[in-house]
């Protein structure tokens, strides 16, 4: 199948069953997906998690990703860190008329490729066609469905006094290589996102047997905009400067577009608050498990009254506030 | 990355500011650069300061100091039929009543943030059907790069590009800022304006203000040898202008961007927010790039802060903005105190506003606008668990 | 105002230079300096550089400092 999408692909007519045959059952064929019936009837568990995002990014494609991949990994890397074993998602679609067919081929392929590696099934989907103009080219909506079981009860999201902070990877490469590549910056070699699924990252820490308290991907806002979602008015969060790990790239590209790592989002690490005598445990699960390498400890959870502040690396403190407004460059 | 090793410990500079400090009464040093300013909060370097030492944030932010006038100019440009607008990221937010560069980008018009002025030559080429603006905001910093834009274009012979010049030049300011001051004990001035234009250009603090002044540059290091070598002068009762910062800082700048800047600009008076009119404090594009200059591509007549322009935009048709009101300290509403705040007369926490009515993201003045604005670097570094308003 | 970071310039062609950033380089331009060479460390505003930044005169600046100021005192002991 060549050339662009037409409204007729969205009429649920002869060209939208075209446009499945051809396009999605090759990328996403399964055995839920075969029946083409109206819903999906699926296994489950006792206690589900279920969560929802939309997805729209320009540009479509950036180096390290485009909008498939992160339309998979964001869905289940929210399951993921709730506690639940991600299973199912389902991708829905808006598509402008006059979208290059190639590229919705590409998109739906990547989809399938990231679900595969997560270990998802996409068990269905829908595909709504709009007229030229009224969408950015492409939006994409998944929803999943992750289960809970006795070993793998939900992650209760409290962070308690005396709880370590740890980081399972780099941070602020997403932002960063969207920015870059949405400002045309350049740079050699592109800066690339960290979009992944942070399955295995998850399962080894639990696997490991040690108590999480808190577990969340720190996405738009980054780790400040996490960090404040946990803080509570009887604990304070204290942050070390110097153990926040950022790729070399990423740090270079933070100074040229004046930019702090703390509120740039991410799309394939995590944050945990895990109690202190667990701490080191779950480092080094996560140092022997890949993409876990450069996990660290980042700071601690003390007594105080709600603030969150780092320590800078001349022992000074500075104020860690909310994310406000979309992150532009600066260059004063 | 490059970072400047040294075998100087910020502990060991730190004690002997400390030394230095000591019996000399309350000392007030105000750092004229808003990049300074963020850099102080990141750092925290006022908590390695003695308590008697306070450090005040001065005009160093060209965002900021942008005029309502020139806000407008700039809306009311942004605003026609096809016209591409491109600026820095910093400018977008700033408001104006109501409005702002963003709020036009969040409607759908064709705004574009750049991170160098030659973007907008890319844009200009790619776009031959559209007008081109270039919003130029800075200070000597910045201002050459806006002249290599224009000579650029000139030579290319490319039509459909102008800038909008809300250049500035910083020494004037500063005078007029500081010449019946008392409050201010020395200066710490803007390393990057100075290495365009050189430490010599601020040897007037020492010699009209009678102030110590340092050039200084921005890491944690160069500002804690700047104000180790205040510290000294003001210690010794001496009155110079140090060039702490002589890595990127010749003693006459940087022969080649001022030439450049000077073959393009000519001073003229400018129209600074919370400052009001400051004599040959601004650059305008000369006759001879007139092709280049928004002001003559669209017909904008200015009389002080009065100005018309022929648009399609009803609304904004004949738009006269008074910045009177600014004069008197007060912008947009009774409760912002930016203007005495840019003087350094008082501290973004005096505001009622601050952090209350006024956040980043729902500004009332300039001060909060920019991340680097005195209010916002407040809002986001302030230290409220030592009580240190540093 | 004025953000401008340094970098290393690695390679300079029609008026422009590649800059090093460790990790990433950027091509920015050189219409601003005289003389800049292979090697030397720059400052980049805004896609320009603005000074080639001179090493040999900042070692100079921190003797000087310490013999202004003097630091051995307690620390030594
Ligand atoms: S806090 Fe807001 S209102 Fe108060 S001076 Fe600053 S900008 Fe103006
Ligand atoms: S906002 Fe702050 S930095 Fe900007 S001009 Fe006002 S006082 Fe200066």
């Amino acid at each position: 199948m060549n050339g662009k999408i037409t409204l007729a692909q969205g009429s649920g007519g002869k060209a939208y069953r075209e446009l499945i045959q051809k396009v999605f059952l090759p990328a996403f064929f399964n055995e839920y997906l075969r029946p083409l019936t109206d819903s999906a009837v699926c296994d489950g568990g006792e206690r589900i998690a279920f969560t929802t995002d939309s997805y729209v990014i320009k540009p479509l494609f950036f180096p390290g990703g485009d909008i498939g991949r992160l339309c998979v990994c964001g869905t289940v890397n929210d399951l993921a860190v709730s506690g639940a074993i991600p299973k199912y998602i389902s991708v829905g679609m808006i598509i402008e008329a006059g979208f290059e067919v190639k590229t919705l081929v590409r998109i739906a392929n990547s989809i399938a490729k990231a679900a595969e590696e997560a270990g998802v099934i996409i068990v269905t989907g829908d595909t709504k066609v709009v007229e030229g103009g009224s969408a950015d080219g492409i939006f994409i909506n998944t929803a999943g469905v992750g289960v809970f079981t006795k070993e793998r009860p939900p992650v209760e999201q409290k962070v308690k006094l005396k709880d370590k902070i740890i980081i399972s990877g780099y941070m602020a490469s997403h932002g960063m290589a969207i920015m870059a590549a949405r400002m045309d910056m350049e740079f050699k070699p592109p800066i690339e996102s960290d979009v992944a699924p942070i399955i295995s990252l998850v399962d080894s820490v639990i696997k490991s047997g040690c108590k999480i308290n808190a577990m969340r991907d720190p996405t738009r806002g980054g780790v400040a905009a996490t960090l404040h979602e946990w803080i509570t008015p009887d604990i304070d969060i204290v942050i070390y400067d110097e153990a926040l790990p950022v790729r070399p790239d990423v740090a270079a590209a933070c100074e040229i577009l004046g930019m702090d790592p703390l509120y740039i989002a991410n799309e394939g690490i995590m944050l945990l608050s895990i109690p202190e005598c667990c701490a080191d445990l779950a480092l080094k699960s996560l140092h022997s498990t890949p993409g876990g390498e450069n996990a660290a400890i980042i700071g601690e959870v003390i007594n105080g009254s709600g603030n969150i502040y780092s320590i800078t690396e001349y022992g000074t403190k500075r104020r860690i506030i909310v994310p406000e407004g979309e992150l532009l460059p600066r260059i004063c | 990355m490059f970072n400047i090793k040294s075998s100087l410990k910020i502990k060991d500079i730190q004690r002997k500011i400390a030394e230095l400090a000591w019996g000399i009464g309350k000392i007030t040093i105000m750092e004229v650069c808003g990049t300074h300013t963020v850099s102080i909060r990141k750092y925290g370097i006022q908590q390695l300061l003695p308590g008697n030492v306070r450090l005040v944030s001065g005009p160093g932010c060209p965002v900021c100091v942008t005029d309502k006038r020139d806000i407008t100019l700039a809306l009311s440009i942004a605003t026609q039929e096809d016209v591409i607008f491109t600026c820095f990221g910093d400018i977008m937010r700033v408001p104006c009543d109501g409005r702002s560069l963003y709020s036009l980008y969040e409607e759908g018009k064709d705004i574009r943030i750049v991170t160098s002025p030659l973007d907008a030559l890319t844009i200009a080429q790619d776009n031959p059907k559209k007008q081109i603006v270039y919003f130029g905001i800075g200070f000597e910093t910045t201002a050459p790069l806006t002249a290599a834009l224009i000579e650029a274009a000139e030579a290319r012979g490319i039509q459909n590009l102008s800038v909008l010049s809300a250049h500035k030049t910083m020494p004037q300011a500063i005078i007029h800022l500081l010449k019946d001051d008392n409050t201010i004990d020395a200066l710490i001035c803007p390393g990057h304006v100075a290495s365009i234009i050189g430490a010599h250009a601020f040897s007037f603090v020492p010699e009209k203000l009678m102030k110590p002044a340092v050039v200084a540059g921005f890491e944690a290091y160069d500002i804690m040898i700047a104000l180790l070598g205040i510290m000294k002068m003001l210690h010794d009762g001496e009155r110079k202008c140090m060039n702490m910062y002589p890595r990127a800082v010749k003693p006459q700048g940087n022969k080649e961007a001022l030439s450049l800047l000077y073959k393009v600009f000519e001073p003229c008076d400018a129209l600074w927010r919370g400052m009001g009119k400051i004599p040959s404090s601004g650059l305008k594009i000369r006759e001879y790039y007139k092709k280049l200059d928004a002001l003559s591509k669209f017909n904008i007549n200015i009389n002080d802060d009065k100005f018309s322009i022929n648009i399609s935009d009803e609304k904004l048709k004949d738009t006269k903005v008074t910045s009177d009101v600014m004069r008197n300290g007060q912008d947009e509403t009774n409760k912002c105190i930016c203007a005495r705040i840019l003087c350094g007369k008082n501290i973004p926490p005096d505001c009622p506003s601050f952090g209350e009515a006024c956040t980043p993201a729902n500004p009332l003045g300039a001060c909060m606008v920019s991340s680097e604005g005195s209010c916002a670097a407040y809002y986001r570094y302030s230290n409220l668990l030592h009580g240190d308003i540093g | 105002m004025c953000l401008a970071v340094p970098g290393k310039i690695i390679k300079i062609e029609d008026g422009f230079a590649e800059i090093d950033y460790g990790g990433i380089s950027k091509r920015v331009s050189l219409r601003l300096v005289e003389n800049a060479k292979i090697g030397d460390y720059a400052l980049v505003h805004a896609g320009f550089v603005i000074q080639i930044l001179n090493l040999d005169v900042a070692c100079e600046l921190e003797k000087f400092i310490k013999d202004t100021v003097d630091f051995t005192d307690e620390d030594e002991k």
